[in-house]
């Protein structure tokens, strides 16, 4: 029986280098996906894209493109990856060009797009916004990016014309191996409903990367992971029926079993009967994992509810200001200086008539994570230092900058012994959302070649 | 009994929900799982921190529950003024709950 695999290169933007390579050295793959896109990435690279016409990408795809290119071309491994993020033909020409100074021939780029709404967004001005329940166009925020979350079409159109590298914007996380499945096994998105359901669920498994090789997993004492310093990412092997196992590479640090699987299966699916892509509403309830072997799990039964018949738009604005500063103090009496020194901070900010739309007061060490009543119950009282961290959001940078100064003021006006003041003043992009109909976003695919 | 003793759980989020999976070691622990950790028990638990309605969802084939916390991150991930804005902690602390 035919079987692909997949290997799973990088969980996140920044994500390491050298499980990917170990991954493609080793693990005898066909296709490796590199997810590198959360909520907010690409509202960044579009500001960062005004700044400059020629970034906008990843910015460690050049980092990436210069380790993976050669293995590409000595291994025939195929690359999917959304590291184009707000630019994608900018991504496409920096490897092409990475790919000429490497002296690569043979190879052919192709780089996807369409999930850019930004210039069309007029269209969509009367769609409700989930977050806030009002009309787009009511939202009075000044708008930087809106890019459609596309599926597997553009990456499976890429593979048909025999591209090796495939570059996208937006698309959804699963897309990236959905893509490869379904173009490589001929699967139909409306009639072959388990194994896309299936094929959803080995993207869902593989996004995260070392996330489900035990990374995010170890807690001495209860779950030990050996060698995280050494982390295997994942691969899966798929086979037409849409069964599949996730291992890694041997010798490599982590572990697969079925608990780390069932963490990542439930990570971040709200309703496991519902899990909306692009490509399919995957069903995740009926699921099995089965321990195969060392590091070798099988997943099953997975199935999916057919297409949805919308898309999610993420749609990135200027939303606000943040401004915030933090202090140490130690000693016995470490927690009544802390709140000395809040309320020295909270008082100056009425004196200086600060506007703040939210405050908010921390005591790291002490109820940063989990507020009073989960940390009163958790602490036995004693405590040798706190950190004392005040923020606030305003709507102006000035506000914001009162905040952070308030608490550098500690130093020399604040309670005895405070020290390591960090502060910090960002304005805030937020992301928001819509959903339009199918029918109004199409990929396009372009292609850059060295032949 | 501390959850932590039969249970493992992972923390993710979307916009302004957290989404915590609460999986048990040993399949048999399924059903206490199941007994004890109610939504009321889960609402009233991060009442400091969850403003909205608790959903959870029971796999039954790999015994675990998957509780959807609404209203929960301080405004949003990117807005909230939390210092663990994603609430990627916040399973650690379901795992203290006591049973």
């Amino acid at each position: 029986m035919k079987t692909i695999r997949i290997g799973s290169g990088a969980g996140y933007a920044g994500d390491r280098i050298e499980p990917a390579v170990e991954l493609m050295e080793k693990g005898n793959l066909d296709y490796i996906i590199f997810e590198c896109l959360a909520e907010r990435t690409i509202a960044l690279g579009q500001k960062e894209k005004q700044r400059d016409g020629t970034k906008g990408y990843n910015p460690l795809l050049e980092y990436r493109m210069q380790h993976i290119l050669p293995l590409v071309k000595e291994k025939r491994i195929k690359v999917v990856t959304n590291m184009g993020a707000a630019n994608v033909k900018a991504a496409a020409d920096k490897t092409m060009e990475i790919a000429k100074s490497l002296g690569i021939d043979g190879i052919k780029i192709a780089y996807v797009t369409g999930d850019d709404l930004g210039k069309n967004l007029e269209a969509f001005s009367d769609h409700d916004v989930l977050e806030t329940g009002c009309k787009l166009k009511d939202m009075g925020v000044n708008i930087i990016s809106a890019n459609a979350y596309m599926g597997a079409e553009g990456i499976m159109e890429a593979l048909r014309n025999h591209a090796d590298v495939i570059i996208t914007g937006r698309v959804s996380d699963p897309a990236l191996v959905i893509g490869p499945l379904a173009y490589e096994f001929g699967w139909d998105m409306e009639k072959d409903l388990d194994r896309m359901g299936q094929a959803v669920l080995a993207g869902h498994l593989l996004e995260c990367a070392g996330q489900v090789t035990g990374g995010y997993y170890a807690d001495p004492g209860y779950k030990e992971v050996p060698d995280l310093e050494r982390l295997g990412y994942p691969l899966a092997e798929i086979d037409e029926s849409g069964t599949f196992i996730i291992t890694k590479v041997e010798g490599s640090g982590g572990l697969v079993t079925t608990d780390t699987c069932k963490e990542q299966m439930i990570y971040e699916i709200h309703n496991p009967e519902e899990y909306y892509t692009p490509d399919a509403i995957a069903d995740f309830s009926k699921v099995t994992f089965t321990q195969v072997g060392k590091d070798r799990v099988e997943a099953e039964h997975a199935v999916s509810k057919g297409k949805p018949g919308q898309l999610k738009v993420s749609i990135g604005y200027e939303d606000c200001y943040i401004g915030e500063g933090e202090i140490s103090y130690g000693g016995s009496n470490c927690l009544e200086r802390a709140k000395l020194a809040e309320e020295v901070v909270r008082k100056r900010l009425e004196i200086t008539s600060a506007v703040l739309e939210e405050y908010r007061c921390d005591y790291i060490g002490y109820n940063s994570l989990y507020r009073d009543a989960i940390s009163e119950r958790l602490c036995d009282g004693n405590r040798s230092e706190i950190r004392l961290r005040i923020s606030g959001r305003t709507k102006d940078e000035w506000n914001a900058t009162l905040i952070a100064n308030e608490v550098e003021a500690l130093y020399t006006n604040g309670p005895a012994g405070g020290g390591g003041v960090v502060k910090r003043v960002e304005q805030v992009v937020s992301v928001c959302s819509i959903f339009i109909s199918r029918e109004d976003v199409t990929a396009s695919v372009d292609y850059l070649e060295i032949p | 009994m501390k959850l932590k003793e039969i249970a493992h759980s992972r923390t993710g989020d979307k916009g302004e929900i957290s989404n915590i999976s609460l999986i048990a070691y040993d399949r048999k622990d399924y059903d206490i799982l199941k007994e004890k950790v109610t939504c009321e028990k889960v609402k009233d638990y991060f009442r400091e921190i969850c403003k909205g309605e608790v959903v959870r969802y029971e796999l039954e084939e790999l015994g675990a529950l998957n509780f959807v916390l609404d209203k929960t991150l301080g405004g949003g991930v990117t807005r909230s003024l939390a210092l663990d804005k994603h609430g990627k902690s916040l399973g650690m602390a379901l795992l203290e709950m006591e049973i």
